[in-house]
């Protein structure tokens, strides 16, 4: 298995806070990785560093061979990473596979003056992404819905719809924000075999923030634990389970009994 | 899918027919100079505001510079006709292309502003335009240029507005369209769907300044005259109220906006210190009543497809 992501020593500074520190660590080939921690450990701002929102204050990031860090986020996105948020961001006053078909425009190949003109080129490659649009609602079980005002969508739809949108971008990685936030236990239960379904539907690899301990252990094939923004752990969720760093920092008595 | 293209084709023969109607009322002098002047006006208007919308209802990006980019446009025009004798259709290109470059120039450092900077940023950078052209002594500084050809008719307003409004409408339902939308919803969001957001953000906005360009272009070329007081801020506003009368991202709406308000101050025309004041009540009582607009964002299209019971 090749290596997908190599995070190399970074470590990401906001004046006197070092809210990442020396975090190294890799997501192979179609790996289901899970990095967890309390809050305020640093979870997300890893995210946003691998992800390119922040620049990594030391430290790299590689993705498939390629330097990552230090692009833009939409080049990161280019090279085949693609994330949903904690709090969803959808585009909210638009419909539902507007949504989606937002997504493939990096894949689109007509030409501005082809969509003024709506030449033949324009219209097979519109109804293409329309089509491929809908194959991926269907997915989803939002077909129904397509024509629907996003922000209508209740809450568990929008959660789904966010990870059609990103799954549209066709990318090798997907990073996933606390997926399960706000669901119940059955809604979650629901979303771990979906996850799994991804990896195994789309060849992909994820690397998912979550709260949820059943569902990180349930999912997850290797685990990273972080607290104060240094990683304290590693491991298949076996060896997390039984971890006594893991155990003090963040697990406690629940995972003991 | 030949549908959009039947529906294209359907509403250009629908444009053809009411050229056709109004252009033989004009001949016949049924429809008067009054009326033939505010028709055309209309049509400047309907290119004013559907390519504001452009930027503000589509892009989400608030400029209030829009006459700024209008003033480039008129006395870029003016100069080409009047100063080198050359044909006018040269002057709506150029015209075109000098708002537009000047768009993309401005629009590169500003739009990394958002919201209310770079409303300021917009409405400072127009008034700069203008008091600018004021200086310049080539094209007749406070007095104006005078002196323009009326080289604008019905025809040449009426075909221009028909393809500028095709442009914006096919840009909007195109992937590059759908970009600028994202942006508009969420700039995060779509940069993480891989969309260079500065790009399309100057796009729009040049986009947006090179229509007005031609707009200013063609209403020189019927009113005589380039003047510097055509171009202050109170015109920006006016583009801009049509533009919210009608509904941030509506193409309907911006077009019913420029008919309607255009209408108000031709009836107004005798009262002209009402004319501000019947502005002001309407846009109170809109966001009061309608915050969003007559139309939403929604088109007409919309709501035909609504009655006809299709999804």
């Amino acid at each position: 298995m090749s290596e997908l992501l190599k995070v190399d020593n970074v470590s990401m500074i906001f004046g006197g806070l070092r809210a990442v520190s020396n975090l190294s660590m890799h997501i192979d080939d179609g790996e289901l990785v899970g990095l967890i921690g309390p809050n305020g450990a640093g979870k997300t701002t890893a995210f946003n560093m691998i992800t390119g929102v922040y620049t990594p204050s030391e430290g790299e990031v590689y993705f498939n061979g390629t330097k990552s860090s230090g692009m833009k986020s939409y080049q990161v996105t280019q090279l085949g990473m693609a994330r949903t948020f904690q709090n969803i961001r959808l585009f909210s006053e638009l419909s539902v596979i507007d949504n989606v078909k937002i997504a493939y425009n990096m894949h689109v190949s007509y030409s501005f003056l082809d969509a003024i003109i709506r030449d033949k080129k324009y219209l097979d490659e519109e109804d293409m992404i329309t089509e491929k649009a809908l194959a991926l609602l269907k997915i989803f079980h939002l077909e129904d819905k397509a024509y629907e005002t996003a922000k209508n969508l209740p809450y568990g739809e929008q959660r789904r719809l966010e990870i059609a949108r990103a799954l549209a971008t066709e990318p090798k990685l997907l990073l996933l924000d606390e997926p399960a936030a706000g669901m119940n236990p059955q809604e979650t239960h629901e979303l771990m075999e979906m996850i799994r379904w991804i990896r195994d539907e789309f060849k992909l690899s994820i690397l998912l923030i979550e709260h949820d301990m059943g569902l990180v252990m349930g999912v997850c094939e290797r685990i990273y634990v972080l607290e104060y923004g240094m990683l304290i752990a590693e491991g298949n969720p076996e060896e997390i389970k039984t971890n006594k760093r893991v155990i003090e920092a963040y697990l406690g008595e629940e995972v003991m009994n | 899918m030949n549908s959009l293209r039947k529906f294209d084709f359907a509403a250009l023969g629908a444009c053809v027919l009411f050229f056709a109607v109004v252009q033989g009322l004009i001949f016949a002098e049924i429809i008067g100079p009054f009326w033939e002047l505010n028709i055309i006006l209309i049509c400047i208007n309907i290119i004013l505001a559907v390519s504001l919308n452009l930027i503000n209802g589509y892009t989400g990006q608030f400029s209030i510079g829009h006459a700024g980019f209008m003033a480039v446009g008129a006395y870029t025009g003016a100069v080409i006709t009047v100063k080198l004798g050359l044909p006018f259709e040269l002057a709506l290109v150029v015209a075109t292309i000098c708002a537009g470059i000047l768009g993309f120039l401005i629009g590169l450092p500003t739009l990394r502003l958002d919201g209310d900077y770079l409303a300021i940023a917009t409405l400072g950078l127009g008034e700069i335009i203008r008091i600018c052209i004021l200086n310049i002594d080539y094209v007749g500084g406070a007095s104006g240029l005078m002196g323009i050809p009326r080289f604008t008719n019905f025809a040449y307003v009426f075909w221009i507005m028909i393809f500028v409004i095709f442009f914006i409408k096919n840009f909007k339902n195109s992937a590059p369209g759908r970009c600028c939308l994202a942006i508009r919803e969420n700039e995060i969001a779509a940069d993480t769907m891989g969309i260079n957001t500065t790009k399309y953000k100057v796009m729009a906005f040049a986009l947006g300044a090179s229509f007005a360009g031609t707009a200013g272009c063609l209403f020189s070329h019927y009113f005589f005259l380039a003047h510097p007081a055509s171009f202050t801020f109170m015109r920006s506003f006016d583009i801009l109220t049509m533009v919210v009368l009608g509904g941030l991202g509506s193409m309907t709406g911006s077009i019913t906006g420029a008919i309607l308000l255009t209408f108000i101050s031709a009836y107004l025309s005798d009262f002209p210190e009402w004319r501000m004041i019947i502005y002001s009540i309407t846009m109170i009582v809109l966001m009061l009543r309608r915050p969003q607009g007559l139309f939403g964002n929604k088109e007409l299209a919309n709501f035909m497809l609504k009655l006809g019971g299709k999804k």
